[in-house]
């Protein structure tokens, strides 16, 4: 991998040689990187090279299917999660996840939020509104929903539905956030609100998407990384990569010379 | 507006404003040097053109970062383009305030005039100045009706350079020792008439950026 300027925003997360394996097969090769705080950091690359499997990782969500594992670190604030002894629950609760397909719980939209809240804290049922609508405010949904808190979740439009779920993973207050593709499956206006959120949530979560939109990579994040068949190419601040990248591999991808 | 985008173009407009501040106050600087025979103020004026150097290329990176990562359209293309093509202006505008400073040096190291050879860049310097003043002001307000003004002054200072370099030619032919000296002068000249074509190019560009049209090589 090409190292580039030197460290300035604290790391989040310190990815040490992380290898990652779907059985006999090979998905990511000695993979280091170190994701700053308060910052997004964009992930492309071509189909297959190991983008979402790289960010799998960050929350071990790759061990609910017994052939996968990882070798390697991935250190979050001083603790090596991949190592057993990390409390997978107060794990997720501090990395959240957002997925390509918005993922509403069949409940209404007020329980959806309500869900992961209830799993962590107790509050009493006035807590609980406060803490729901404040996470809907945060997303910006709260004036599209606050007359249908009680109508399913599934009810609103995609890209409610996304920010719906943001407000969920975002409402028990975790420290990163993994997005995965996560306006691909949402029309322009709802991923710009998405991508207008994302500027707003950097504030106070470390965020890292992965996206298959080079545009979107290059208009919403701080730092972008590269991935080829597994590797991370370069890794660099998002505007030295798509006006200087030093790689040949990036310049292609992100020319669309290839990928 | 997606917020990325409206945050590095208000970025980007302060960033050229504070360009156009520096470079205004180094004309103006420059002059002075020349009227007052001022070698220290002159000095001064050619160690900020470093300075300005630096915003210059700053500016262009913050404009190639905008069009890589954002990919402007409309209004806010037109917006990245002409600031790009203004920070050259502004640039080449603090160049020539430097040469005006270096002609200020030379100039002062040769005494006083003679009174009846007395040259007066009062008017032609005023007019330079207000130019460039109000063409600042047109990009700040994005005052179309102003640019248009800048457009229509850039004649009278071709007239007062015209004017300008047939005395001093008249007085290096009466005078021929101090050839070097009357050179000097025909330099500054020259150089506020190409100060007034560079703010002119900023108005055009404003009027770009308003409204579209370009209105460069048209015939006035």
């Amino acid at each position: 991998m090409i190292a580039t300027e030197p460290v300035i925003n604290k790391s989040k997360i310190i990815v040490k040689n992380l290898n990652f394996f779907y059985g006999q097969h090979q998905a990511l090769f000695n993979n280091n990187i170190e994701i700053k705080e308060n910052m997004v950091t964009a992930v492309i690359g071509p189909s297959g090279c190991g983008k979402s499997t790289h960010l799998r990782a960050y929350n071990r969500i790759f061990e609910l299917y017994r052939e996968q594992r990882a070798e390697g670190e991935v250190i979050l604030d001083n603790e090596n999660i991949l190592s057993g002894s990390v409390d997978i629950l107060e794990l997720r609760r501090k990395i959240g996840m957002i997925f390509q397909k918005p993922t509403p719980f069949p409940m209404s939209v007020f329980d959806n939020v309500a869900y992961g809240l209830k799993l962590h804290y107790r509050l009493s049922r006035s807590e609980m509104a406060e803490k729901v609508e404040m996470g809907l405010h945060r997303v910006a949904l709260w004036d599209e929903v606050k007359d249908k808190l009680k109508a399913p979740g599934m009810a609103l439009s995609g890209g409610q539905q996304q920010r719906l779920c943001l407000a969920r993973a975002i409402a028990i207050e975790p420290e990163v956030l993994l997005m995965d593709e996560p306006t691909s499956a949402i029309d322009p206006v709802g991923t710009l609100k998405i991508e207008n959120l994302i500027e707003e949530l950097k504030e106070n979560f470390t965020i890292v998407i992965v996206t298959h939109n080079m545009q979107q990579a290059a208009r919403v994040s701080d730092y972008t990384a590269f991935f080829y068949e597994g590797h991370i190419i370069e890794y660099d601040k998002t505007e030295n990569m798509f006006t200087k990248p030093k790689a040949k591999q990036t310049e292609d991808y992100i020319t669309g010379r290839f990928g | 507006m997606p917020i990325h985008l409206s945050k590095e173009i208000n970025k980007l407009k302060k960033s050229i404003l504070a360009l156009c501040t520096t470079v205004e106050e180094n004309v103006r600087k420059a002059v002075t040097s020349v009227v007052n025979k001022d070698i220290k103020l002159a000095i001064e004026v050619e160690e900020k053109d470093i300075e300005i150097d630096q915003m210059e290329i700053d500016i262009e990176e913050e404009c190639l970062k905008i069009l890589a990562l954002h990919q402007p359209v409309a209004i806010d293309l037109r917006y990245v383009i002409a600031c790009m093509k203004m920070n050259n202006d502004l640039e080449r505008i603090g160049d020539l305030a430097e040469n005006i400073a270096r002609s200020a040096k030379a100039i002062a190291e040769f005494g006083d005039d003679d009174e009846q050879r007395k040259p007066d860049f009062s008017l032609m310097m005023d007019k330079t100045r207000s130019m460039l003043k109000k063409t600042l002001d047109s990009l700040i307000e994005m005052d179309t009706n102003l640019a248009r003004e800048v457009i229509k002054e850039d004649d009278v200072i071709d007239d007062l350079n015209r004017e300008m370099h047939t005395t001093i030619l008249r007085w290096l032919k009466e005078n021929p020792a101090k050839a070097e000296y009357y050179v000097r002068l025909l330099n500054v000249s020259k150089h506020l008439e190409r100060i007034a074509d560079y703010a002119t190019n900023i108005a055009e560009d404003v009027l770009y950026m308003a409204t579209g049209s370009i209105v460069r090589h048209q015939v006035k």
